[in-house]
């Protein structure tokens, strides 16, 4: 396997010579096929990502509504942000939802790995299938399904509850209940996650096993020295996927709680103040400031991870 | 499953099992402790993937009721019925019995303390029944209701919706597959300079969040007159894209130098090698890739949303789907064959297709 991440150029001369105008050729050609990309790369990242960070330092309005066109003010955007309440309590919202989430969106995965790669299990691609099912389902069908099933009176999760005599709580509308339903619903989309993680275990060589086994290893022990080490660097490229996702996380609270993240904000992520900041009261200089500052907060939690990733991902096993 | 305690260091593993301690399966010959194993772990799974899926039963069986059917408690669409018996139509009630016994009667002759009711089944005979009519539940069959597929078909304009999405998820797919493939070659088959910068580039596209870049993208497509048109959804496929990218190069890699370095030999442009040596191998993977983008078009919600919003007739399903939902937020049935209906086509491509599909993703998954 490739590690993309080191960008390994180790890939032998196609066959066109290595020196002169055939290694000019070659590279001419390679420069050509890669243009789109290119030129994908200028237009739809760096010049926007330029751009908006220009206009974080400028009141830009989306469509110019007092009339005054677009002027300079400084760091006021920025400024801004620290003393905004919606801002405050949008970090707190993400920050609590992602404390509860990257555990489930690591821990599930796995485990469903796990049960779809036991040699005990009947049908494994059948159910394979099946636990991918639900990330399937269109984003807008799958919010309209969750929003009527966890209805506090008719859903069948408040039903159940309510026959088995615990009593129901109103899953979307109470202000306590808004982010543990919300991590509910993202067991919904861990598809993806499923599926690398079974291609991980499967990628873990037997012999590893035997050996352990002939050491006398027990379930737990074969699990933390062998399974967990061959599969961290997998681990990880989930953890990062993850991280960037609640970075954008925005579109399930959006369809169900507004953008306002009822009920009473208590669903108003971070990504949910810049839309309606942008989008609604078109003020997209601060959006703009409120996208970056996202953007390197994210950025430095990357690198905080890729910094851990010496301490527990192992490559050493990896075989080109 | 509990964690095994540890126990016969240096034991070979064929010993392990002769060895088992004598305890509730310790009687038991090999064939029939692995069929309990088995059953054991399937029904686990069986278990998990039901509750895991019961939203979706939840959507069908809702999909299926009238609006009387919400209110009453049946999880079932099920209503109360009728028998028409010597042209009089009786209601059907279930009545207990003092033997504990309950039957599904009709009720012919009402009364006070005491109602008459017959079989349905034999109507000619009556049966006295001592209570008060009025408290028996009332008999409830089986009475989908499949009228709500139509409505949803009509008031999502679900033809419309599908060619619109069809057309947008094709166009993309194209500009994806051209792109990426072209990206990817250049990448997996030729020295360049700065190639691990341009491998870098990809990843980072990768982590940043798309929102950084949104508002100068959607001030420039305003701009040159692309808000409300198809383009903004479209055009950025024809620029590739990193996840396909390093799909598609992942896949060029394993592919063997020999042929495209003989048909180069032969005088074979570049290009030519691509299109007749690498592609016809590489057939899985741009299916992958081009599946993927199409799901990924199908689901769209954000993007169409802002570029499209107020253009009724371009819009794809997700949009329309969004605001079918806030129109009509209380008629429960539906909504649910609303979403149904925009589900079933990427649910039976998937269903179909699963194989290349969930293979993609396995490749995709190596690349770390």
């Amino acid at each position: 396997m490739t590690t993309i991440f080191t960008g390994a150029d180790d890939l032998p001369s196609s066959g066109l010579g290595a020196s002169g105008t055939l290694a000019r050729r070659e590279r001419r050609w390679g420069l050509l096929f890669v243009t789109p990309w290119l030129l994908g790369l200028l237009f739809f990242f760096i010049i926007p990502l330029s751009a908006s960070l220009a206009m974080s330092f400028t009141d830009f309005e989306l469509v110019d509504q007092d009339g005054k066109g677009t002027s300079f003010v400084g760091l006021d955007n920025w400024q801004r942000i620290f003393e905004d309440p919606d801002v405050s309590n949008g970090l707190w919202v993400t920050f609590k939802f992602a404390l509860m989430f990257l555990p489930v969106s690591t821990l599930l995965p796995l485990g469903a790995a796990y049960l779809l790669t036991s040699k005990h299990l009947w049908g494994r691609s059948f159910f394979r299938v099946l636990f991918y099912l639900p990330s399937m389902v269109p984003l807008v069908a799958a919010m309209i399904i969750w929003r009527f099933y966890l209805n506090a009176e008719s859903g069948w999760l408040a039903r159940m509850l309510g026959r088995s005599g615990i009593g129901s709580p109103d899953f979307l509308g109470d202000p306590n209940w808004v982010l543990p339903s919300l991590i509910l619903i993202g067991t919904w989309g861990i598809g993806n996650g499923i599926i690398i993680f079974i291609a991980a275990l499967n990628g873990v060589p037997k012999e590893l096993y035997e050996a352990a086994e002939i050491d006398g290893a027990s379930r737990w022990n074969k699990f933390r020295d062998v399974t967990w080490p061959m599969i961290s660097p997998i681990t990880f490229y989930n953890l990062i996927i993850t991280l960037v996702g609640l970075g954008q996380y925005f579109l399930v609270p959006f369809i169900l709680n507004g953008v306002e993240g009822r009920p009473q904000g208590a669903s108003r992520f971070y990504t949910m103040v810049f839309f309606q900041e942008t989008f609604s009261f078109f003020q997209a200089g601060y959006g703009t400031a409120l996208a970056w500052a996202m953007f390197i907060v994210v950025f430095f939690l990357t690198v905080l991870l890729f910094w851990s990733a010496k301490f527990w991902v192992h490559y050493e096993f990896e075989e080109r | 499953m509990a964690v095994m305690p540890m126990r016969q260091k240096k034991t070979p593993p064929s010993l392990l099992t002769a060895k088992e301690p004598k305890g509730s399966f310790g009687d038991l010959d090999l064939p029939t402790k692995r069929f309990l194993a088995k059953s054991t772990v399937t029904l686990f799974a069986l278990m998990i993937v039901l509750a895991y899926l019961l939203p979706l039963g939840f959507m069908t069986v809702t999909a299926l009721k009238s609006e009387a059917q919400i209110s009453n408690q049946a999880i079932l669409p099920r209503s109360p019925t009728t028998i028409t018996v010597e042209g009089e139509e009786l209601e059907i009630f279930e009545v207990p019995f003092d033997d504990g016994s309950t039957q599904t009667l009709a009720l012919l002759r009402p009364g006070r303390e005491s109602s008459v009711f017959v079989n349905p089944a034999d109507p000619d005979v009556e049966i006295e029944w001592t209570g008060r009519w009025r408290t028996l539940e009332r008999g409830l069959v089986l009475d989908p209701e499949y009228g709500n597929f139509a409505d949803a078909w009509g008031a999502l304009d679900f033809v419309l919706a599908v060619r619109n999405t069809g057309l947008i998820a094709g166009l993309g797919m194209a500009g994806t597959v051209i792109a990426s493939t072209l990206v990817a070659y250049g990448l997996s088959r030729f020295r360049m300079p700065a190639k691990k910068l341009i491998l870098g580039s990809l990843v980072a596209t990768i982590i940043l969040p798309g929102f950084v870049t949104l508002v100068p993208t959607y001030a420039l497509f305003l701009q040159i007159g692309w808000v409300g048109t198809w383009l903004p959804l479209i055009v950025p496929s024809f620029f590739g894209n990193a996840y396909n990218v390093f799909l598609l190069r992942q896949f060029f890699l394993t592919i063997p130098r020999d042929l495209d370095e003989a048909a180069s030999i032969d005088g074979a442009s570049p290009l030519t090698t691509l299109i007749t040596i690498i592609l016809p191998q590489a057939k899985g993977a741009v299916l992958a890739v081009s599946l993927f983008h199409f799901f990924f078009a199908w689901n769209d919600f954000l993007s169409p949303l802002i570029y499209l919003a107020g253009k009724q007739d371009l819009q794809p399903i997700s949009v329309k789907l969004y605001e079918f939902l806030g129109l009509y937020d209380t008629a429960i049935p539906l909504v649910q064959a609303g979403a149904m209906l925009s589900m079933s086509i990427p649910i039976l491509v998937f269903l179909f297709l699963q194989k290349i599909f969930l293979g993609g993703i396995d490749l995709s998954g190596s690349l770390k």
